[in-house]
């Protein structure tokens, strides 16, 4: 995969995270490239979800390293990643429920306003385009939305942000296999504009299909990792994940 | 009672009333974005009518001396960060923190602004006390913006018992007034109204028009509704809780000294009147639940109504009664919403 030979956007090395004393990721190290869709598989509680908090800088690091665009990152915070282009679709959507469809994509595009970008209208109808349903939708709350609904206006709000790599924290969870379906078309499309994704997943099957690499975090550690092609074929992977139905939750 | 004399209370109820109707929303606006139960907002009322006295009394107001030193405390602390994050962030908080508060206390100074027109003193006074709202916030709340409401709470009071003993250090103990900025009455109907009443509604009015634009049409305005309705999303939009902290600052104590500006020339102002005004808009504040706008300013309405009527009734135990309207509405919320656990 041509791919593979650049340099990643993404990079963790040995990256520790503990929430008191309770060490939740251990030696954790990671890659992504710009185009690349990888994957992060695993059950409940195996700190998927840690580890993306501790990549935007949500979470302090206890060890370990991060380096985005080239660049380590020391003090990270949140709103210095969402300018230099990272962008997080949260576990629980993070929807500003009392706010028309059309205000929370806007508010995608807050970061890029504050730097001077003017194109916020273009991009919103980008947006529509992938999302025609959010168009029809767009002057309704969007507390009043259904549940797949929701997770589109999630996705698009973070598209807003133009962003170089984009974070999924399990986009298929409480979704009807048909909308599941829906959302991984779209994440897969997003290859072709360039942008990088990290996708969180416990929905093992449809992650490793769309996906270029994938890795299994079981217990806070790295313990398979590989192309997902490979990965789907490995055993263990179809044992855990992919048998009688796995991921199909 | 007759006509004349229910038609003069509503007035002044209504001129009351639209000052603590400002002053519930500013209340209301500074909880919901960053959960600051804001006491000390009656300080900005009192500061903002007492440093216009001072400049038209031809003194440099001590507000002016507070903006400069909290300027320099927040180029101190900022600026070590600005300096590594690059020449712009840092001259950016230079020019704001220091150059902006000389330059107005260079004019202060040295243009007399004794003898200009009102409406420029009016600004003069604004441009000095507006700034101290963003400053406060950095110094003394940003350090604890993820602190429970509790400790928030007890914060604002501490706040609130140093500016109002600072007020009295730089205002003294005696009140103030200014006069009208008209003088015109009108007859209406038998009633007189005067131009002041008609100011103060005007622009409240205005005000609360502008808030309401503000809030729907601008970018900015909905990034501070989206950290009220939900912090972590806004944050990852990269709305910054800090940001968002400053500019409802920025709009509360704007809000503040105006209204203490309106309310200059109608009631005498003293260095800690305005606790007792902060209060009443409280009240109404309290009526909306901390939560809606348009609930909060008619409560706050309902508050200079009552307090002009029973001024007229029962005038020694008129606070006694508006500060009673609170038990029927904390019981009626208590009895109508169900108890939420305060959130993260």
């Amino acid at each position: 995969m041509s791919a593979s030979n650049r340099e990643p956007i993404l990079e963790v090395s040995d990256l520790c995270v503990s929430y008191g004393k309770v060490e939740a990721l251990h030696h954790v190290s990671l890659k992504v490239r710009p185009g690349e869709i990888v994957t992060v598989i695993g059950p409940n509680g195996a700190g998927k979800t840690t580890l993306l908090s501790a990549i935007m800088g949500v979470l302090p690091l206890s060890r370990g390293e991060i380096r985005y665009q080239g660049e380590t990152c020391r003090h990270i915070d949140i709103e210095r990643m969402v300018a230099r282009g990272m962008t997080l679709v949260p576990e629980k959507r993070e929807l500003f429920g009392e706010m028309s469809v059309e205000d929370n994509l806007l508010l995608g595009a807050f970061m890029r306003r504050r730097l001077g970008f003017r194109d916020e209208r273009q991009t919103l109808a980008q947006v529509y385009e992938i999302f025609p349903r959010l168009k029809e939708r767009e002057r309704q709350m969007a507390g009043t939305l259904s549940g797949g609904e929701r997770q589109m206006l999630a996705v698009g709000r973070a598209l807003m942000a133009q962003p170089k790599i984009l974070m999924l924290d399990e986009p298929s969870l409480g979704l009807a296999p048909l909308i599941v379906r829906e959302i991984f078309r779209v994440i897969g499309d997003l290859r072709q504009t360039g942008v990088a994704i990290l996708l969180i997943e416990q929905n093992a099957r449809a992650a490793l299909q769309i996906s270029d690499y994938g890795y299994v975090l079981e217990t806070g550690e790295v313990a398979l990792e590989g192309a997902s092609a490979q990965l789907e074929d490995d055993p263990k992977v179809i044992e855990s994940y992919l048998g009688l139905g796995g991921g199909q939750h | 009672m007759d006509l004349q004399i229910a038609l003069l209370l509503g007035q002044d109820g209504v001129v009351n009333g639209a000052i603590y109707a400002l002053l519930a929303l500013a209340l209301v606006l500074v909880f919901a974005v960053t959960r600051v139960i804001f006491i000390p907002q009656g300080e900005f009322v009192a500061y903002g009518a007492l440093t216009l006295v001072s400049l038209q009394a031809g003194h440099a107001p001590g507000t002016l001396w507070l903006m400069l030193v909290l300027g320099a405390a927040v180029a101190a602390i900022d600026g070590p960060a600005a300096w590594r994050q690059g020449r712009r962030r840092l001259a950016g908080l230079l020019g704001r923190q220091l150059l902006y508060p000389f330059v107005i206390a260079a004019l202060v100074l040295g243009a007399a602004p004794r003898d200009w027109p009102v409406l420029l003193q009016v600004a003069l006074a604004l441009v000095i006390v507006v700034p101290l709202g963003p400053q406060l916030y950095r110094l003394i709340y940003q350090p604890v913006a993820e602190a429970s409401v509790l400790v928030l709470l007890i914060v604002s009071v501490a706040l609130h018992l140093a500016l109002v003993g600072l007020g009295l250090l730089f205002f003294g103990a005696e009140g103030s007034r200014t006069p009208a900025f008209s003088e015109a009455s009108f007859e209406v109907g038998g009633l007189t109204v005067s131009g002041q009443s008609l100011w103060v509604i005007g622009a409240s009015a205005l005000l609360i028009v502008a808030l309401y634009v503000f809030f729907e049409k601008s970018l900015y305005g909905k990034a501070l509704r989206a950290t009220a309705i939900n912090r972590a999303g806004a944050r990852l939009m990269g709305i910054s809780t800090t940001l968002a902290g400053k500019l409802t600052f920025l709009l509360a104590a704007a809000i503040g000294a105006l209204s203490g500006i309106l309310i200059a020339p109608i009631t005498t102002i003293y260095y800690d009147t305005g606790f007792l005004v902060g209060l009443k808009g409280f009240v109404g504040a309290i009526v909306g639940g901390l939560a809606s706008y348009p609930v909060a300013a008619a409560g706050a309405l309902l508050v200079g109504l009552l307090e002009s009527f029973s001024s007229f009734w029962a005038s020694a135990f008129k606070e006694v009664i508006v500060f009673t309207l609170i038990i029927p509405v904390l019981v009626w919320r208590s009895l109508t919403t169900r108890y939420v656990e305060e959130e993260e």
